[in-house]
């Protein structure tokens, strides 16, 4: 309902899929408004002619519209209150909760200072070796999933964030099926883990151009346990394509020349403001972000993924290894790039090396395996590489090893030393002296 | 009179202004929201209309606000002192802002006002000088830091009065100079300079022919650079560029190293923030932060102030260079500057070029690459700026107007091939597509074999071969399969496998390995080239492929061992040993 200070405008004079302008004064930047009922957003100034676009979509709205500006940009009212709750795109109460109180922080904040921040130094522990081992995640990282919409990524996304042993988990859910929503809900129920979660939800069920505004909800209530409460928390972003798609549609409509595969010329900048969000705070708290960027046939070079790809630290491939018939992290095409900061550091000293051996000698695999399919004979040495390939899929990449990292370690050992001779690793003699099963 | 004027119109950070008097392309304006005063700079001019990028976020901005004209274009504040800091794409001091968050519209001064410095006049009373000219020098962090008669001072001067040897703070008068109407000029330690113009007071920009050692042997050895050379590396994300980007900064032997992390990761960042103050020059063995000055707009910093950021940094390296100093200078990337030009381009509504850059987008690159190079200053010195950029091609596509355009005026081109990357063969830089011109030049060749052999280049071209062949036949075996050629086929891939782990392959993350000395890698390139040339007799391929691992094995054991200790030495028995059982 409006207010008596808020001045109502109903001259509408223009509409389009998504957008409206409207005659009006004293409006801000980037300021929400309703229209007819519904929010909206500024986008555009020209003089007198405001231009707001609709989240819900313009159907059925008339010309004579009753447009309501708010004074505000999108905001969120953060406080401990949020712990525990699910809510949507504009923040409001989907779990039948009462509204909680709390400051209201505007979404899409400032960024921090880079010379604030602290370098990322806290390993992240999943159990999973394909991650732990070869591309260990540590507390103030951002990095996606690259996955195929039929990959499990959900199921390895939630076992991430269980073990991850954050304070505060917050899933922002974009485009998200009702059914994996509903999945992360039970996980995270019987876990006992439903007070440590935050979730900020746009379902396939709700208009599209809603979820722009999830990321921004999601890491402005992260921001709030991080920086006030000093708590690691870790944010789910699930999935950024369809962030992309939204933004997409936006700047369609608004007439903006795209760029490489439709997408806004500004795409870059877009992502980057988000999942740049992750950081190590001064104070101990930390902001860790996993997403998922879905593609389309394995495709990296769409400028969804490309772009991720640039701005974060690393991402994770998921792949059926027909071989032993289970879904593995992909050694090759999957990296963390903050692992060298904890690799040999928080853990053995042998870590960094055995790991680039282990993957080098799968690569061999590879090799051999194309040499096979193509019917050459295959020397002692590739008959070698295929039988470690397979033991190192099975006991190490495979998505369903749950183990520790030194247990990791010795078991990557024990495949090297059942296969090879110590001088095919290509190691450090000191460490391969100290390790190697005899 | 400055101009004043009222926002109008916003789109994004893209702001148009009604004023009221004249404005200059380029100019900084400052647009008041609620008592802070946000920078912008003028892109555009339709009539009265002014288009101005907003190097902030626009957040609650309404027309009517106030603005501001400065009558100057965006600009640096040129002084001792920029050595050590960590400044954004302005120049501000990204230390002295307060809170763990960026404020908008908060800026702060780059130098430290209060600081003396030791000052050694250099000209004297009676001195013809002119922009450019030394009047004197301080010493920042051991380097002679030259104090200049402003560069924007075009005429020339005669020196009335300089100050005796002392310690002066940067804003004290230490030279009065008069012009030739007789007005006198008082010149302290600071001056202005604006970004987006070269500073080109020198005599002579000769062809650059110094090798400038990186300590990465793929890059030194094989494709080398040259002080005042320009170099670029383009690269897929995944591939390396980032780490292959700070190898370089570490170790590089240059006075000066400027480092723009342009649109780029934070962490990154705060990798040399936390780093650098910690690590030691291998040159000098003073910290390396000592030496370094970092621009950073990261990716979630304002877009129009990244683009500033290159050129902020550049300028800041010309003003190094007057100083008769070897600058290094690295951005990266410069991909997300393109980008910059093509965000703001796309809200003006230009007709776009390819990929929707701006058509003007060849021009830019061409011109920010010229402002490197070799120079020899008026009063006969020489200086330098090196400059090597990434590019973060779209999709890993080299066909993209960014690596393209760079193509054409970088000297170096350092190809990071995904293939070696999957393969953990680092840095994968791709030995056969990359390039450096430099090595085709006379004066170089002249110089690297003066300064460490004589046959330098012969070998280095010799191994180029070797490696362009064992390609070859390693695509052979793949088509015809081990037995499907000759044994003599084998012998020569495994010695483009040898030259491949042990000279191209190098390990970032290990002390000794990650960087090689100039001397050291001639003596591995020497190692390496005898155990080429050799003749090997195998019966069987599969011998090959053992025999070649073992020989391998040892000499990275090498790289990994301190260069001539007991452990070295004992390694290189071992390997004489092993290449002795199989010589012909």
């Amino acid at each position: 309902m409006a207010k008596a200070f808020q001045k109502i405008y109903t001259q509408i004079t223009q509409i389009t899929k998504a957008t409206c302008s409207v005659k009006a004064t004293d409006v801000g930047y980037e300021e929400l408004a309703t229209v007819d009922g519904r929010l909206a957003q500024v986008v555009k100034i020209i003089g007198d002619e405001v231009t707001l676009q609709i989240f819900q979509g313009t159907e059925g709205i008339p010309t004579n519209a009753e447009v309501i500006f708010h004074g505000k940009a999108p905001s969120l009212k953060v406080g401990t209150q949020l712990a525990g709750r699910f809510f949507n795109a504009y923040g409001d109460p989907i779990d039948g909760g009462p509204i909680p109180e709390g400051e209201e922080v505007q979404i899409g904040g400032p960024s921090v200072n880079p010379v604030r921040r602290k370098q990322p130094s806290e390993l992240i522990a999943t159990g999973i070796a394909g991650i732990d081992l070869n591309n260990t995640l540590v507390s103030g990282q951002k990095i996606p999933f690259f996955a195929d919409p039929d990959q499990p990524f959900n199921q390895v996304m939630a076992t991430v964030a269980l073990r991850a042993k954050a304070d505060k988990i917050i899933l922002g859910g974009m485009g998200m099926t009702n059914d994996d929503y509903l999945f992360y809900k039970n996980v995270f129920s019987n876990a006992g883990a439903l007070d440590r979660i935050i979730s900020f939800m746009n379902t396939t069920e709700d208009p599209a151009v809603e979820r722009i505004l999830i990321p921004d909800m999601a890491l402005t209530a992260a921001e709030y346990f991080a920086v006030e409460h000093n708590e690691n928390v870790l944010v789910l972003l699930s999935d950024m394509t369809s962030y992309a798609d939204a933004l997409s549609i936006v700047s369609n409509r608004m007439d903006q020349i795209p760029s490489k595969d439709s997408m806004p010329g500004s795409l870059y900048s877009d992502l980057a403001k988000i999942y740049e969000k992750a950081a190590q705070f001064p104070n101990g708290g930390s902001i860790t972000i996993i997403a998922v960027t879905t593609l389309s046939g394995g495709d990296i070079t769409h400028a969804v993924p490309d772009n991720t790809g640039y701005i974060t630290e690393g991402q994770l491939f998921l792949r059926r290894d027909s071989d032993i018939g289970k879904v593995v992290v992909d050694p090759f095409r999957s990296l963390s790039r903050l692992k060298q900061l904890v690799q040999g550091k928080k853990t053995r000293e042998d870590h960094p090396q055995l790991m680039n051996a282990a993957v080098r000698l799968y690569s061999d695999a590879a090799n051999a395996k194309t040499k096979m399919e193509n019917g050459f004979d295959l020397t002692d040495y590739d008959q070698r590489t295929l039988s470690f390939a397979k033991d190192y899929s099975e006991l190490i990449l495979s998505i369903d090893v749950n183990l520790d990292t030194d247990e990791m370690l010795d078991t990557t050992w024990d495949i090297l030393s059942d296969h090879f001779r110590p001088e095919e690793v290509n190691m450090r003699r000191e460490l391969v002296d100290k390790y190697w099963k005899k | 009179m400055l101009t004043k004027g009222k926002v109008k119109g916003v789109i994004s950070n893209l702001v148009i202004v009604e004023v009221n008097g004249p404005v200059s392309q380029n100019e900084i304006a400052y647009i008041n929201l609620d008592g802070t005063d946000m920078m912008s700079e003028v892109i555009k001019v339709v009539g009265k209309n002014v288009y101005v990028q907003v190097f902030e976020s626009t957040r609650g901005l309404k027309v009517g606000s106030e603005v501001e004209f400065r009558g100057h274009m965006l600009e640096v504040t040129l002084g001792p002192g920029l050595l050590e800091r960590n400044l954004d794409g302005l120049q501000n001091d990204l230390d002295k802002l307060e809170g763990v968050f960026l404020k908008r519209g908060q800026y702060s001064f780059p130098l430290d006002n209060d600081k003396l410095w030791d000052f050694k006049p250099i000209a004297k009373v009676g001195d013809i000088v002119s922009g450019g000219s030394w009047l004197g020098e301080v010493d920042e962090n051991y380097q002679p830091h030259k104090i200049m008669v402003p560069f924007v001072m075009s005429e020339q001067y005669t020196i009335k009065s300089i100050v005796a040897e002392g310690k002066y703070n940067i804003h004290h008068t230490i030279a009065v100079v008069v012009d030739k109407d007789g007005k006198e000029h008082e010149l302290n330690m600071i001056q202005k300079w604006p970004v987006k113009v070269p500073v080109k007071l020198y005599k002579d920009k000769p062809r650059p022919y110094k090798l400038l050692e990186t300590g990465v042997r793929t890059i030194d050895t094989l494709n080398p650079i040259v002080e005042g050379g320009t170099g670029f590396i383009p690269g897929a994300f995944g591939t390396g560029k980032t780490v292959l980007q700070h190898g370089i900064s570490k170790q590089a032997e240059a006075d000066i190293v400027i480092i723009a992390a342009c649109g780029e990761r934070a962490n990154e960042v705060v990798e040399i923030f936390t780093e650098f103050p910690e690590l030691e020059d291998p040159h000098t063995g003073r910290k390396l932060m000592e030496r370094t000055i970092i621009v950073a707009n990261t990716s979630n910093m304002p877009v129009a102030a990244r683009e500033a950021s290159v050129y902020t940094a550049m300028t800041i390296g010309e003003y190094y260079r007057s100083m008769g100093l070897k600058v290094l200078l690295m951005a990266d990337s410069t991909s997300r500057w393109a980008q910059a030009l093509r965000e703001m381009s796309n809200r003006l509504e230009e007709l776009p070029g390819p990929d929707a850059f701006p058509m003007d987008l060849s021009a830019i690159i061409s011109n920010f690459y010229g402002r490197a190079g070799h120079v020899v200053l008026n009063n006969g010195e020489e200086g330098s700026i090196t400059f090597i950029g990434t590019v973060s091609p779209a999709g890993g596509n080299l066909k993209e107007p960014v690596t393209e355009n760079t193509k054409r005026v970088a000297r170096c081109y350092y190809a990071l091939e995904q293939d070696r990357a999957d393969r953990k063969r680092y840095p994968a830089i791709n030995p056969i597509e990359s390039y450096s011109k430099y090595i085709e030049y006379p004066e170089f060749e002249e110089y690297i074999s003066t300064q460490i052999s004589s046959d330098w280049t012969t070998k280095v071209s010799d191994i180029k071969n070797r490696l362009l062949r064992g390609k070859e036949i390693s695509e052979q075996i793949n088509i015809l399969g081990d037995d499907g050629v000759p044994v003599e086929y084998h012998i020569t891939f495994w010695k483009s496998e040898l030259i491949d782990f042990v000279i191209l392959q190098q390990d970032a993350f290990d002390s000794i390995d990650a960087v090689t000395p100039i001397e050291r890698q001639k003596y591995i390139l020497d190692m390496i080239i005898d155990i080429c040339n050799t003749d090997f007799e195998f019966d069987d391929f599969n011998k090959v492929a053992d025999y070649f691992k073992k020989v391998i094995d040892i000499c990275r054991q090498m790289n990994y061992a301190e260069f001539k200790s007991e452990q070295f030495d004992n390694y290189r028995s071992q390997l004489d040993e092993l290449l002795q059982s199989k010589e012909v």
